[in-house]
């Protein structure tokens, strides 16, 4: 496949739409907040099922008049399938046990699938060390890009990821979907992939930088899109492919997993297109940035 | 050579474990015998189980069965003979081979989302061990001054300090000597900080932050053993309790199916008192009230002073008296021996109680600065009589108590204070508890999204590329071979997002390859011969691949530094796809290429 698309032709509109996803997303975010899951807010997370259909009135109900008042009864997966949330912020490690008991002696059919129980310290360290470790990885990753590349680029690459990483966050906020400990992982993940395709990407516009003089930058680092297009789709299809398998067939339990990285990748795959070029061209990157040879390619040619 | 090292440590995956039964004598210290064995044998053949083997593995005998439903009737036929004096436990045994298990091979292991079973986070609380501390303290130097003739005017502990204030300069300097001598530990460091107030003849004595941190280290130790202990009266098949974080102790039971009935084992984070019941001259001073665990007992009074605490029990059991009531046999060590003689001797015909130590949370509805109403959760600490029995004799190291109900409240007080006290309480923080349904239905999405997964790129590769998409998806599929063959090798743990790492790693793994052939088009199309091409396609797009998956590593080591338990898994098994993919993707399709193109004169090459 042969690409010539005036990518950069599109700058504007493309800057136009990060922008008004990254200001939705900040603004969800602001207003709405996340839709912690049971790893991040702490509470009772108990999934039951039954052998036919679940009356999801009757357990509400029944959890009613139990005594609980703050709780989410839905169906999971299945119709015959349930899963109760207990939003229980003084850390009472037995309702998981209590609630199962009452719906067991209710229909003794009832089977246990999970208890989880997360105390509310748990959580809030568990919501610093994701935040903590999500700024470590973003801090490393510019640091090695500056290190490989030219701080220009680190920039690029690390502005490419935190406007992945807000999209996603925005939408899984904007759409209340549950942002747990695999959604984070999942986002970490999309950090690696993005930045798969932002440094094969910020890798051609080098070596054409280097190689051509001449040029005017956009023509530069339009072409280097071009070249590397075909790859950048391909990977992102056979990663959609296994990310959709996973989707689909892998189960209730990593869903939200599945969901962020498909979102990941394809907002990833724009980025690495749109985000980084722009950056570039916006710090008006020049080939003296590269002009210095840099010594490591050597060590790597005498490779069989 | 690294291949096949990976096909012969991922072999034993293919060999499906078989549902066994783990035997093993209640009494730690005494391990499987060739009695038992035989006895185990006899049990087995008297049911006419579908039984396959029954031999002897380190300190257990091992039956494997053919089936789960015999391996169930299997395990209620012994518990009914041998009772108490085993513990048995439902186990699946691996069926690798011996010739793989000599070079160290073995299936891996599955994480709780896959097996089933429970995980719990338990925090030790340290204030309430270094209260303990300081109360046994403040008395050992009231019990000094006394002995030294130092005349203390009052002695008090206020918080974390302990407070004595002194009649005289004289007295003041003579308790600065001793202070300061028992200050000296050997290592140098400083046991206590205290502040003192020449002119007022105070001092205040607090520990030092090295002290703190011995006597957290020796409660979480203390605690850490005796959980394993009380997870081994549960007998469970390779449970995990370990040592999190400064204050805390992960438990994991493994493949445990009745929850709750583990739970309330680990759950008791009991200590225990022995204490003489008050005299009715005794102080008001001098004696406190509890409430009996039965409540229709009400409460009784007992005495201030603890003899012995539950660490000093070594061992109980149940069994019956003379005339066939339940009781429960106790020994402790020299030093609770010697303490238990000193005091009841005197005291026979009184009785003596044993206090349940138990903590529980609280919470309760204020307002806060702010005047919203916000809940506050306070732990407390319970203390119930469990036991009030009258001295018969003068008790040393081992003694009974009688009348302590049916034989079952009996085997459960022994099992109590068997398992030893902890040092400090402790309280769940979290929990997180697997149906095997549930881990059986994870088991097979996982592989289903795998397959499907793999499929769908093997056909896409192979559409897209035809031979060197051929090429292509052979490394794939080597690396997906050497993936379980290291995570194998390594013990690593396999969960369900681990399974999701190696299905994203199928996704991103071939994105080496398709920079490689993409760089050979392009050699193609400058009108390169096609070996040229080959060779620079492979070596040119070298530098780009590496850069790429580094960054990747980077993310999925901070992954691994700030996960737990399921989602270190799926860092693991990101790390480890990043490392193999980048090998075969590089070295293998190169191999393959070669075997196709190389020393060929080729005129088209089709990419």
């Amino acid at each position: 496949m042969n690409f010539n698309i005036p990518f950069m032709n599109y700058r504007r509109f493309a800057t136009i739409a990060s922008i008004s996803l990254l200001v939705l997303s900040v603004g969800s975010l602001g207003f709405k907040g996340l839709n912690l899951g049971l790893d991040f807010s702490g509470g009772t997370l108990i999934e039951v099922s039954y052998e036919e259909a679940a009356d999801l009135i009757e357990i509400r109900d029944l959890m009613t008049s139990n005594g609980f008042d703050d709780f989410q009864v839905v169906n999971f997966g299945s119709n015959s399938d349930v899963l109760i949330k207990v939003a229980d912020e003084d850390g009472n490690s037995q309702l998981g046990d209590v609630i199962y008991k009452f719906l067991q002696d209710a229909d003794p059919s009832t089977e246990l699938k999970r208890i989880e129980f997360v105390g509310p310290q748990i959580g809030s360290e568990l919501r610093d060390q994701g935040g903590l470790g999500m700024l470590v990885a973003l801090g490393m990753i510019l640091l090695y890009v500056a290190f490989r590349f030219q701080y220009k680029f680190a920039l690029g690459a690390v502005a490419a990821l935190a406007h992945d990483v807000v999209i996603i966050f925005g939408l899984f906020s904007l759409f209340s979907w549950d942002f747990d400990l695999t959604v984070l992982a999942a986002l970490l993940a999309v950090i690696g992939y993005s930045l798969n395709d932002t440094i094969v990407v910020s890798d051609r516009i080098r070596e054409n930088f280097r190689g051509e003089r001449g040029f005017e930058p956009h023509e530069i680092v339009n072409r280097s899109i071009n070249q590397t297009l075909s790859r950048t789709l391909i990977t992102s299809l056979t990663t959609l492919l296994v990310l959709l398998a996973l989707f689909f067939f892998g189960g209730d339990m990593i869903k939200g997993f599945s969901q962020a990285l498909i979102i990941g990748v394809l907002i990833g795959t724009y980025s690495s297109i749109y985000v980084v070029a722009n950056m570039l061209l916006g710090m008006s990157l020049t080939q003296d940035d590269l002009a210095i040879p840099e010594p490591e390619g050597a060590e790597f040619d005498d490779m069989p | 050579m690294v291949l096949s090292i990976g096909v012969i440590y991922s072999l034993p995956n293919l060999y499906p474990a078989k549902p066994a039964i783990q035997i093993a004598y209640t009494d730690s210290g005494k391990s499987a015998d060739q009695t038992l064995l035989n006895q185990v044998k006899d049990i087995l053949e008297d049911q006419s189980t579908g039984v396959e083997s029954v031999g002897l593995k380190d300190n257990n005998i091992i039956a494997k069965f053919n089936s789960f439903d015999d391996q169930l009737a299997g395990k209620a036929a012994l518990q009914k003979i041998l009772l108490d004096e085993a513990i048995v436990a439902l186990n699946l045994e691996p069926t690798t081979p011996q010739w793989l298990r000599n070079i160290g091979g073995g299936p891996l292991k599955l994480g709780l989302d896959l097996s089933g079973g429970v995980h719990f986070l338990l925090e030790v609380d340290i204030d309430s061990a270094l209260d303990n501390r300081l109360e046994s303290l403040l008395n050992e130097y009231r019990k000094k001054f006394r002995d030294d003739r130092i005349n203390v005017a009052s002695s008090v502990k206020d918080n974390k300090d302990l407070v004595f204030s002194f009649a005289s300069d004289e007295d003041y300097n003579k308790s600065l000597r001793v202070f300061n001598e028992d200050n000296l530990t050997p290592l140098g460091t400083p046991l206590y900080d205290l502040t003192t107030n020449s002119v007022r003849n105070l001092v205040e004595l607090t520990y030092s932050q090295s002290a703190i941190k011995e006597i957290r280290d020796y409660a979480v130790g203390q605690n850490l053993m005796t959980l394993r202990n009380r997870v081994n009266e549960l007998g469970v098949s390779e449970p995990i309790v370990q040592r999190q974080g400064s204050s805390r102790i992960v438990v994991q039971l493994p493949g445990v199916q009745d929850t709750t009935a583990a739970k309330k084992i680990i759950g008791k984070t009991a200590n225990l008192e022995f204490r003489l019941e008050a005299a009715s001259t005794t102080s008001r001073l001098r004696k406190e009230e509890f409430d009996w665990q039965d409540e229709r007992m009400g409460s009784a009074f007992l005495e201030k002073n603890i003899i012995v605490s539950g660490e000093r029990v070594t061992n109980a059991s149940s069994g019956f008296d003379e005339s066939g009531f339940a009781q429960v046999n106790i020994t402790l060590d020299m030093q609770g021996g010697r303490a238990m003689q000193k005091a009841t001797n005197g005291n026979i015909g009184r009785r003596l109680g044993v206090l349940f130590v138990e903590q529980k949370n609280k919470s309760v509805l204020t307002k806060d600065a702010d005047g919203n109403e916000v809940i506050e959760q306070t732990s407390y600490i319970e203390k119930e009589i469990i036991s009030l029995a009258t001295v018969q004799a003068v008790l040393g190291t081992a003694f009974r108590i009688t009348g302590v109900g049916s034989p079952q409240e009996a085997s459960e007080l022994a099992l109590l204070l068997r398992a030893g006290a902890l040092a400090a309480p402790m309280k769940f923080v979290e929990e997180r508890t697997v149906g095997p349904s549930l881990g059986k239905e994870n088991i097979e999405l996982g592989i289903r999204s795998i397959i499907i997964g793999l499929l769908s790129v093997i056909g896409f590769m192979l559409f897209y590329y035809r031979w060197f998409g051929f090429a292509a998806n052979i490394a794939l599929f080597a690396n997906v071979v050497l993936i379980t063959g290291f995570m194998s090798l390594l013990g690593a743990t396999l969960t369900l997002p681990g399974i999701a790492g190696i299905v994203l790693t199928i996704g991103m793994a071939v994105d080496a390859n398709v920079l490689i052939f993409s760089r050979i088009r392009e050699e193609l199309k400058e009108g390169k011969d096609p070996q040229t091409a080959i060779q620079e396609g492979f070596s040119r797009a070298f530098v780009t691949i590496v850069d790429a998956n580094v960054t990747t590593l980077i993310a999925s080591i901070v992954l691994y530094a700030i996960g737990t338990g399921p989602i270190k898994g799926f860092a693991i098994t990101l790390s480890i796809g990043i490392l193999t993919s980048m090998f075969t993707a590089i070295l293998g399709t190169r191999a393959i290429v070669n075997l196709m193109y190389g020393n060929k004169n080729i005129k088209e090459l089709r990419v």
